[in-house]
């Protein structure tokens, strides 16, 4: 394990900034936090987590997949990938490092999808540790750790120091590249913050929210439920929750006219609109109540079919905080897995 | 330049024919830029075919494997994609991608077997690929029957080859219907639901059914009363679809993905699914 003076933060941000662009999370007017590439004097923020999650260093709300020229009867397919330079994300709390498991379960799966691929290559993350997790944290449920945040690099903030320890070859050579300013030390400062936070976490209303009515074969005792009539009612489908979500990886594929050729791009898209699967001639899930229905079910249940019992849910608590009608997936989980966890 | 190909990525294709097929479907012709086939794929798989600026779409591809030299796809005008693509002429070029999807079982499971095809309307289009695969190496298979309806004579798919190929074909018996009765029509009138029954098949069959929603749960239930098993029946699903690959999640029902885990599905892994398809 390594140190460095928290004083000397701007120093070290500066030594990484010289390899790679560095993204962390920074103050907003309105008192929110946001990930912003770092500049002299750029303050890394002490807010427990950004409004959006970081699943857009790899999969951006809106990219450009590929470009057309047509003329007359012919087609032309534009290449419109650029080399890809390294980055560092600096600050990722340990839902978010979740997350990206989650998405790469997704993305890097056959066929590969070579967008996300290049940027996961490129970019090299740096957990940190948290210390004030809030009411609306429920990580723990998920098995993860937030004192032992995993990612290429994990971090821990004392008051007067920042400790680092490389959990991979990227994350050794992010190290590396800083070594003047890091000093070997023993885990002792970092063992008891852990020990510290661990009692925040004890004491967290949603620690004891339980997943076991949840998961793979759950299929048809859940779908059915009568509670989803209940949950759904006043869901205004805005998406909200979807957006913020660092898990949720749907995507629409549209094609935009320049006036001198045509973009095709990706962005975001939600199970929760209503146009999400209507085709040409009909729509497989025409209430508000299938689509809600839908979210929650391939997170809790279809996800985890899917890959080895994981959840699609990190308990970031962003949907907690943003949902305009206050539902949110622990309500879901209360509500359909029995109250279990009240 | 990072040259890296990914499946989102599709060829360029030319249309070399459109054959006229019912008032409201048409059938391309589609090769590649140097006249070859674009790919290889197996009876019930489909491609996504696109107009820069107009959209991307997923269609089932309606010519056999054994057609080594160009791809056939059978589409009815119905949404922006399929209107362009009617109003498109012949020298046009489109984009291509695929192959997509599990396809038929036709060298395993339904080898050896006598097969029943079921078709209403368009639905005929992803059969089409299977029936002339089953007729290419037609000492595979035993008895071939196929049961096509539609709404009228008129709008009855590939209607020249069924009349002139597959009715002239040993061990073939084709069963057309049509919805209504009309004056140049001597053949059977009803829904394909009915008429199965009325020509009440033997279960020593395979079952291979598409069509409407509405016409598969009718079919489905009939071949259910005429004795059959689920286990003995094949269809083949159409949902919303992006990328063709299980992960824009817009086909997802349950644990599955019409565009990788189907679209072709065993009627009874069906009911393991939720029946938002």
């Amino acid at each position: 394990m390594f140190k460095c003076s928290l004083e000397k933060n701007q120093n070290l941000f500066a030594e990484i900034a010289k390899n790679a662009k560095l993204y962390l999370p920074v103050d907003n007017a309105d008192g929110s936090a946001s990930y912003g590439e770092w500049s002299e004097g750029v303050k890394w923020s002490d807010a427990l987590n950004t409004a959006k999650s970081a699943k857009d260093f790899f999969f951006p709300q809106t990219e450009d997949l590929m470009g057309f020229k047509t003329i007359g009867k012919t087609i032309e397919i534009i290449d419109t990938r650029r080399n890809s330079e390294d980055f560092v994300v600096f600050g990722v709390r340990a839902c978010d490092v979740k997350s990206f498991d989650i998405l790469d379960r997704v993305f890097l799966t056959d066929p590969c999808d070579s967008f996300y691929a290049n940027k996961r290559k490129h970019g090299t993350i740096v957990s940190v540790a948290c210390t004030k997790p809030a009411e609306t944290c429920f990580c723990s449920t998920f098995g993860i750790d937030a004192v032992s945040p995993a990612g290429d690099v994990s971090a821990w903030k004392t008051e007067d120091a920042l400790y680092l320890q490389a959990n991979t070859e990227k994350g050794k050579a992010l190290v590396d590249s800083i070594s003047s300013l890091l000093e070997e030390c023993t885990d002792d400062a970092v063992n008891a913050q852990r020990e510290k936070t661990a009692k925040i976490f004890d004491k967290l209303p949603l620690k004891n929210l339980s997943t076991n009515s949840f998961g793979g074969g759950k299929t048809m005792d859940l779908f059915d439920n009568p509670f989803w009539d209940e949950l759904s009612s006043s869901c205004l489908g805005c998406g909200t929750c979807t957006f913020v979500c660092p898990t949720c990886q749907c995507y629409d594929i549209k094609d935009f006219n320049t006036g001198n050729g045509v973009i095709r791009y990706r962005c975001w898209d939600s199970c929760m609109f209503s146009e999400f699967t209507k085709m040409a001639h009909g729509n497989n899930r025409l209430t508000q109540k299938e689509r809600f229905r839908q979210r929650f079910m391939h997170k809790l249940v279809y996800y985890p079919e899917n890959n080895e019992g994981i959840f699609s849910c990190v308990g970031c608590g962003r949907c907690l905080t943003k949902c305009p009608i206050s539902m949110n997936i622990v309500k879901v989980m209360k509500k359909i897995g029995g109250n279990k966890g009240e | 330049m990072n040259k890296i190909t990914d499946t989102l990525i599709p060829a360029i294709g030319v249309i070399t024919d459109i054959k006229i097929d019912t008032p409201d479907i048409k059938t391309f012709r589609i090769v590649t830029l140097d006249g070859k086939k674009a790919f290889d794929h197996r009876p019930g798989q489909c491609a996504m075919l696109s107009i820069p600026g107009v959209g991307e779409a997923m269609f089932s591809i309606t010519s056999s494997p054994t057609n080594t030299e160009y791809m056939e796809f059978s589409i009815k005008k119905c949404g922006c994609v399929t209107e362009w693509l009617h109003q498109a002429e012949v020298g046009q070029q489109i984009t291509i991608r695929g192959p997509y999807g599990k396809p038929f079982p036709v060298d395993d499971v339904f080898a050896g077997k006598n097969l029943l095809f079921i078709a209403g309307g368009v639905g005929l289009a992803p059969l089409r690929s299977v029936i002339n695969y089953c007729r290419h190496y037609r000492d595979r298979y035993g008895e071939i029957d196929i049961v096509y309806g539609s709404r009228s004579k008129a709008d009855l798919l590939d209607y020249k080859e069924i009349i002139d190929e597959w009715s002239a074909d040993a061990g073939i018996n084709v069963h057309l219907t049509i919805d209504n009765p009309q004056d140049d029509w001597n053949g059977h009138v009803g829904f394909v639901p009915n008429y199965v029954k009325e020509l009440g098949f033997d279960t020593n069959k395979t079952a291979i059914l598409c069509g409407p929603p509405i016409m598969i749960k009718f079919t489905l239930e009939g071949l259910v009363s005429l004795g059959f098993d689920k286990t003995q029946v094949y269809t083949t699903l159409e949902l919303r679809m992006k990328c063709g690959v299980g992960k824009c999640g817009r086909c997802n029902v349950g644990s599955k993905y019409v565009c990788k885990d189907g679209p072709v599905f065993r009627c009874d892994e069906l009911e393991e699914l939720p029946s938002e398809y």
